[in-house]
């Protein structure tokens, strides 16, 4: 018998596309209110701090509150100026794959506090096992631009032989793991990877990036359950840019509270992150590396953030969601927020702000005459044919040799 | 030499590696303080401690993860799948990433990873604890699959899988674990102990992967094989009187085809063999070979005695399973084909 009550039901997201997005349902809480907790503390004791969010920087742009982590001017202007180089890099890479000189790229507009703060709250020794979208990390472990774009538009000297998409860049000398382009398997691995740097002794950690609609996915309910049942010294993040190619949060999320909510239940420290914030993402990578580094643990943390552009180049946002979106995203620019901090006590100014941005068009301009030299996907030269046949095991055997022959190479 | 049946064997392959290795690490569902299902990881958690040898979540993907981020950071995990039937959740893992890592990567980073898990059927492990998946990873680039038949070479085997620098997919057929099989379902159990390769060395030494090996030389037909399959092949030649010379392939991916076109070309017939279902089996791929590099010495089709293509039934399981009377027929087929 029914009683005809239940409901059939699929969320769907409060803009499409025509409609005026208002962001004012959401309830942030205001930066400086967040406390900060000894990063010892145990999970049951600080799950607030999965349902709030832990911001630094207010409206007026001013370092208020607990989390603050009272960073020097030198070390805000690095960390702008490695934010200001990943969204020039982006958007100087996008025009070229619309020129046809790549097959494809992805842009992390409006993330990049995400991945630099980050990146520069680890130390440099710390493995990264990093989704697409992080390529800040790159630029501020100081690897080489002509390399990355190299990778990009896999010449003879892309690192990674042409066998991958652009943006999967592979960087094991700067502790940057493979990027898979399968969504999510890297979150269990970094498990594996830093239970195996406590089963050393080491103080290395690992830390991993995945996005909202990873979530749903099997590895990450592996991932956390690994991460809690043997207490990985790993910072396992999700960066809630709210859009998972087209299809909104909600999807992934269903009613929980917060992404950083369901860490709560596998007992893991859960943090929510201002992600345009830099001061926030770094105070709170740091407060997770020293926690896992002192034998804590894991932690989980969704960085609340927006994507700012397409997924990718194979996308057009304008087809699923309002084209003002980010324009009125409550969390603002991460750049934007940086810059005026700095600009707020008197360490940077418009004109350095231009200067660095020239500088840095430049370096780039610069750096992808020398990458073209080095040849493009269409007009070569490529790595050799026969390294096809190259590191699929360690020695070749007899079917790749053959199949090599076959080919002529 | 001591006597010791396929479980003691690995038992032993793990306990070497686990003191000559320090970066050694084994677990599995169930692998810890029980020391397996089946027993095969007895007593090493007590003898290496709780972090060398340890329980792991249900969560083959997991296991799987876990096992790649370690071998990643210079660990040798060997992890247990508890069936090869429940091997599915990790084959995205495998398939995605522990088989490509050194290629994506350009070299940069490896996955030597080894996944034991209990393979075939013959235990009435019905539909969920029989299979025998090997074809969906001989059909993945980067990934060795092994399947010892005995003792002897399942101990080697997973030293020399341990100590190399590949993954490896590492196939137990258990209903030989604790004895040969002549595929008579009702017939006495006989032991390892009666058996030449049930002798196994105390200590550390290696029986390379991709060589197959002539179990017994005939010249009437050849007989390709690997697992449970090795046992049935042997007593169906000696009860049907046909002079087989029968190929433990031992290691599937890469295999050794110079040992079998050159049984073949002596022969002229040939019998290729296993549990899993026919159509796009291993099978499949050593008969497309064999006709490829030997098609002039064949006097007969290639027969391939199989598994059905249906899901390993439970009460049906000695209709399923090729056992000694369908291996007869196979051998006789081939060898009166004219």
């Amino acid at each position: 018998m029914s009683n005809g009550q239940s409901r059939f039901h699929v969320p769907a997201p409060p803009f499409r596309p025509g409609d005026a997005p208002d962001f004012s349902h959401l309830d942030l809480q205001k930066a400086g209110e967040a406390k900060r907790p000894d990063p010892l503390t145990a999970p049951a004791k600080m799950t607030d701090l999965a349902m709030g969010l832990i911001g630094v920087l207010d409206h007026n742009h001013q370092a208020v509150g607990e989390w603050d982590p009272r960073l020097s001017p030198e070390v805000l202007r690095e960390g702008l100026s490695h934010m200001v180089l990943t969204r020039i890099y982006d958007a100087r890479m996008l025009k070229l794959q619309r020129q046809g000189k790549m097959s494809f790229y992805m842009k992390s507009l409006g993330e990049e506090a995400v991945a630099v703060a980050a990146a520069m709250a680890l130390e440099k020794s710390d493995m990264v096992f990093p989704s697409y979208r992080q390529q800040g990390i790159l630029f501020a472990r100081g690897r080489n631009i002509v390399d990355m774009m190299c990778h990009c538009i896999s010449n003879s000297r892309d690192n990674l032989k042409g066998r991958q998409l652009p943006v999967h860049y592979t960087w094991a000398e700067g502790n940057f793991f493979s990027i898979s382009g399968n969504l999510g398997t890297q979150f269990p691995q970094a498990v594996g990877y830093a239970m195996a740097c406590a089963y050393k002794g080491e103080d290395t950690i690992a830390a991993s990036w995945i996005g909202d609609g990873t979530t749903a996915a099997p590895d990450f309910h592996a991932a956390m359950t690994l991460a809690s049942t043997y207490r990985a010294p790993v910072i396992l993040n999700v960066v809630n840019n709210q859009w998972a190619i087209s299809t909104y949060e909600g999807i992934a999320k269903g009613d929980s509270p917060t992404f950083a909510s369901k860490g709560l239940g596998y007992g893991l420290a859960s943090l929510r992150v201002d992600g345009n914030d830099f001061l926030a993402v770094y105070a709170a990578t740091k407060w997770a590396a020293d926690r896992a580094r002192k034998g804590g643990g894991a932690t989980f943390i969704e960085l609340f953030t927006y994507r700012a552009d397409a997924h990718s180049t194979s996308d057009d946002p304008s087809r699923y969601r309002p084209k003002n979106e980010f324009e009125v995203w409550p969390l603002g620019d991460p750049i934007e927020r940086l810059k005026n901090h700095l600009i707020g006590f008197g360490e940077w100014d418009e004109e350095r702000h231009e200067k660095l941005e020239e500088q840095m068009t430049a370096l780039v301009v610069k750096s992808y005459k020398e990458a073209e030299s080095h040849g493009t996907l269409h007009d070569g030269p490529l790595s050799p044919t026969h390294t096809i046949f190259e590191d699929v095991y360690a020695t070749e055997d007899w079917r790749l040799r053959r199949q090599r022959q076959d080919l002529g190479v | 030499m001591p006597a010791m049946n396929m479980l003691q064997a690995l038992n032993s392959a793990m306990d070497v590696l686990l003191d000559k290795h320090p970066e050694t690490v084994i677990f599995g569902e169930d692998s810890g303080y029980f020391g397996g299902v089946f027993g095969a990881t007895q007593g090493l958690q007590k003898k290496y401690g709780l972090d060398r040898v340890f329980d792991a979540p249900i969560n083959e993907a997991a296991i799987a993860a876990m096992a790649i981020g370690m071998a990643a950071k210079g660990l040798k995990p060997i992890a247990e799948i508890q069936f090869a039937d429940y091997i599915f959740p990790a084959f995205d893992q495998i398939i995605s990433e522990m088989s490509r890592l050194r290629y994506r990567s350009a070299g940069q980073f490896v996955s030597p990873v080894v996944v034991r898990s209990p393979w075939g059927g013959g235990i009435r492990g019905g539909q969920t604890h029989s299979m025998s998946p090997e074809a969906f990873f001989t059909h993945i680039p980067g990934v060795k699959v092994a399947v010892p038949s005995n003792p002897y070479d399942a101990k080697g085997m997973l030293i020399a899988a341990s100590e190399g620098d590949d993954p490896v997919i590492f196939f137990e057929p258990k209903r030989i674990y604790n004895g040969p099989f002549d595929g008579v379902p009702d017939a006495p159990l006989s032991s390892w102990a009666k058996h030449p390769k049930g002798e196994v060395p105390e200590g550390h030494y290696r029986v390379e992967l991709g060589k197959a090996e002539i179990v017994r030389e005939g010249e009437a037909c050849t007989v390709v094989t690997y697992g449970t399959l090795v046992h049935v092949a042997v007593n169906a030649a000696e009860k049907a009187g046909i002079d087989a010379e029968i190929i433990d392939l031992k290691t599937l991916a890469p295999y050794d085809i110079e040992t079998i076109v050159a049984s073949v070309n002596k022969t002229g017939r040939v019998v290729v063999a296993h549990e899993a279902p026919r159509t796009s089996g291993f099978g499949a791929e050593l008969a497309a070979q064999i006709q490829e590099e030997c098609f002039y010495a064949l006097e007969a089709p290639v027969f391939r005695l199989t598994g059905w293509d249906t899901p390993y039934p439970h009460a049906h399981e000695w209709a399923y399973f090729p056992g000694q009377a369908r291996f007869i027929r196979a051998l006789q087929t081939v060898t009166e084909a004219r």
